[in-house]
């Protein structure tokens, strides 16, 4: 049973890539439909699989690492698995609606996606190193491609911009692997941990842990590196910032993760903890501060995710050299911010897509009178910034506070009024939307309506971020189920 | 210090001097060179650190040709990418163009506005 759900979960977004990419636009989306359906079954049916009988370690192909691949099934792999489904389905059903069919290059988008789902789900799942980073290049690559799809020199430069952040980022991190496995002689993550804990490696040297953060705080667009994030998700087409902002920054951040939760207790340090902490503070005050500046309403949305990418970074500094119940609480925290995010920035973006559609300009001040024209998708905007500011009970808040918990239980109080300042901020930046929104002397009567079911999606993606906070419970359950050992 | 060694500091060299020119030159051609330099050192690195009491590791040749797979589709995206951003724009470097042009206000409904 696992093995076909996991050749589906494979072997499936490959195959839709190949054979959206011999086809036209529409049937194109005819393949995307299926696949889709397909892949959230899927994704739905190892997750109760896991959730069910606990995690397992799946050899590719049977062959033994460091030839085969090796994959990590466990439940914070198939959450992600899950929540990639949800979200990319919806941004895939609102591409298929929003896209114009009439633009020949448009057809790249579906196999573009579908390579971009495969990384992603490459990633979640990957056990060692090497792999993640060709997962990790083919997310990039795929997401470059989605970014230049605009088609005009802005888009191309923004998508130049994008791939040589995410070159150097990549290659940053291969060197770190490539040093490590000078070190150890093995690339499986579990591997290397086992090595260092029993001590027959030398001393740890901290240097290829930097290396390889650095390369994946770039890719993941952390202050000061987040010049290129901007650009690239603030012109891209909505649905593709949707999945730019939702997924593709998620996974080098859950790389990052992995690899300090694995490694950082024996090669970080306190210092570089707390710098990491730090960077991740300025990620927000300085992100909102130029979201609430920007005078394009998709530039406010992409400043945005500069600030909630901040968050992120604060599992560092929360999990080192603290006891393991508040570690288990700062990774629950940051994982529930993940997800809370992920819904959120999708349906915000796709949202702010029907509102410049509707008014056909990209400027906030030229929402002015549409709060009575297109009232849903403001309302799916709304939602999703009420959990970016997190307030309960959305999912944003259940994440923010078990971070409150876990940085006054481990004595690092300081970080509480980066919370709190965050939370501020981002009010101010979504209630500057609404009030242009809300003007009503206008001289426009002219707005385009879209259609239904671009309105709705949206509207489900901020419904689930909302719900998220009610249901942490069980989500958290599953995520931290460990391995069973080899349950093929 | 063995030959390996050598190549693994050779290595670290061509990475230094990738990067250095990675982040100074401005045209986009020169950069992606640039790119391509990193990435032959960190190879260099890879196959030249791993040693197995003094005999060369297979494993990390095998990934070296995965990561030249990489390497060069990474290349060819950025070629494509570089080329058509030059036809449409006459520009070889990503600063902004100082004048901005006039845009023609008609747009389609899909069309999310250009960027200003």
């Amino acid at each position: 049973m696992t093995l076909w759900l996991m050749a589906g979960l494979l072997f499936t977004p490959l195959a839709w890539a190949v054979l959206t990419l011999m086809v036209d636009f529409r049937k194109g989306r005819l393949v995307t439909w299926l696949g889709m359906a397909v892949q959230v079954l899927v994704s739905l049916g190892l997750w109760a699989a896991v959730a069910s009988d606990g995690g397992f370690l799946y050899l590719l192909g049977g062959w033994q690492a460091p030839l085969g691949i090796e994959l990590r099934v466990d439940g914070l792999a198939v959450t992600f698995v899950l929540l990639t489904a949800l979200v990319a389905a919806a941004c895939g059903w609102h591409a298929s609606i929003y896209l114009d069919p009439g633009k020949p290059w448009h057809r790249y988008f579906w196999p573009l996606f579908w390579f971009l789902w495969a990384g992603l789900n490459a990633v979640w799942l990957g056990g060692d190193l090497f792999n993640l980073y060709v997962g990790l290049e083919l997310i990039s690559l795929a997401a470059v491609g989605l970014v230049a799809l605009g088609g005009q020199a802005d888009a191309l430069r923004a998508a130049i911009r994008y791939l040589m952040a995410a070159l150097l980022g990549s290659l940053a991190y291969l060197l770190g692997v490539a040093l490590i496995y000078g070190q150890f002689g093995t690339l499986s993550l579990a591997g290397v941990t086992e090595l260092m804990n029993s001590g027959d490696a030398q001393s740890g040297q901290t240097f290829p842990l930097v290396l390889m953060l650095l390369g994946l705080a770039l890719k993941t667009a952390l202050f000061p590196m987040h010049g290129w994030l901007p650009p690239a998700h603030g012109i891209a087409k909505s649905p593709v910032s949707a999945l730019l902002s939702a997924l593709v920054v998620k996974a080098s951040f859950y790389i990052a993760a992995r690899l300090w939760l694995d490694l950082g207790g024996e090669l970080g340090g306190f210092a570089l903890a707390q710098l990491i902490g730090v960077l991740g503070s300025l990620a927000i005050i300085w992100g909102s501060w130029l979201a609430f500046r920007q005078t394009k309403l998709k530039q406010v949305v992409a400043y945005s995710s500069v600030a909630q990418i901040g968050y992120l970074f604060l599992l560092f500094p929360l999990t080192w050299g603290v006891t393991e119940a508040i570690s288990l609480q700062a990774q629950q925290g940051i994982t529930l911010q993940v997800i809370s995010h992920a819904l959120a920035k999708a349906a915000m973006f796709l949202a702010a897509g029907n509102l410049i559609m509707s008014v056909g300009s990209n400027r906030v001040d030229a929402l002015a009178g549409v709060s009575r024209f297109l009232p849903f998708s403001l309302f799916s905007f709304g939602l999703a910034g009420v959990s970016l500011m997190g307030l309960p009970p959305t999912g944003g808040f259940a994440a923010k506070w078990l971070l409150l918990q876990a940085s006054l239980a481990s004595g690092q109080w300081w970080w509480l009024a980066v919370l709190l300042a965050g939370g501020l901020l981002s009010a101010a930046y979504v209630f500057r939307v609404y009030r242009a929104s809300f003007i009503e002397s206008t001289d426009t009567d002219q707005f385009y309506h879209p259609s239904r079911s671009l309105e709705v999606i949206p509207m489900i993606l901020a419904l689930m971020s909302l719900g998220l906070g009610l249901v942490a419970e069980p989500v958290l359950s599953v995520m931290s189920l460990p391995f069973e050992g080899g349950g093929q | 210090m063995t030959p390996s060694l050598l190549y693994a500091f050779a290595g670290v060299a061509l990475c230094g001097i990738g990067l250095f020119g990675f982040l100074r030159l401005q045209h986009l051609l020169r950069k992606l060179m640039a790119f391509n330099l990193i990435g032959s050192g960190v190879f260099l690195v890879m196959v030249g650190l791993a040693q197995r009491n003094g005999q060369p590791d297979p494993v990390p040749q095998a990934l070296v040709l995965t990561g030249i797979v990489v390497a060069i589709a990474a290349t060819a995206l950025a070629v494509v990418l570089i080329r058509r951003y030059y036809h449409l724009s006459g520009q070889t470097t990503l600063a902004e163009p100082a004048a901005k042009s006039a845009r023609p206000k008609a747009r389609s409904v899909n069309r999310e506005g250009a960027p200003e």
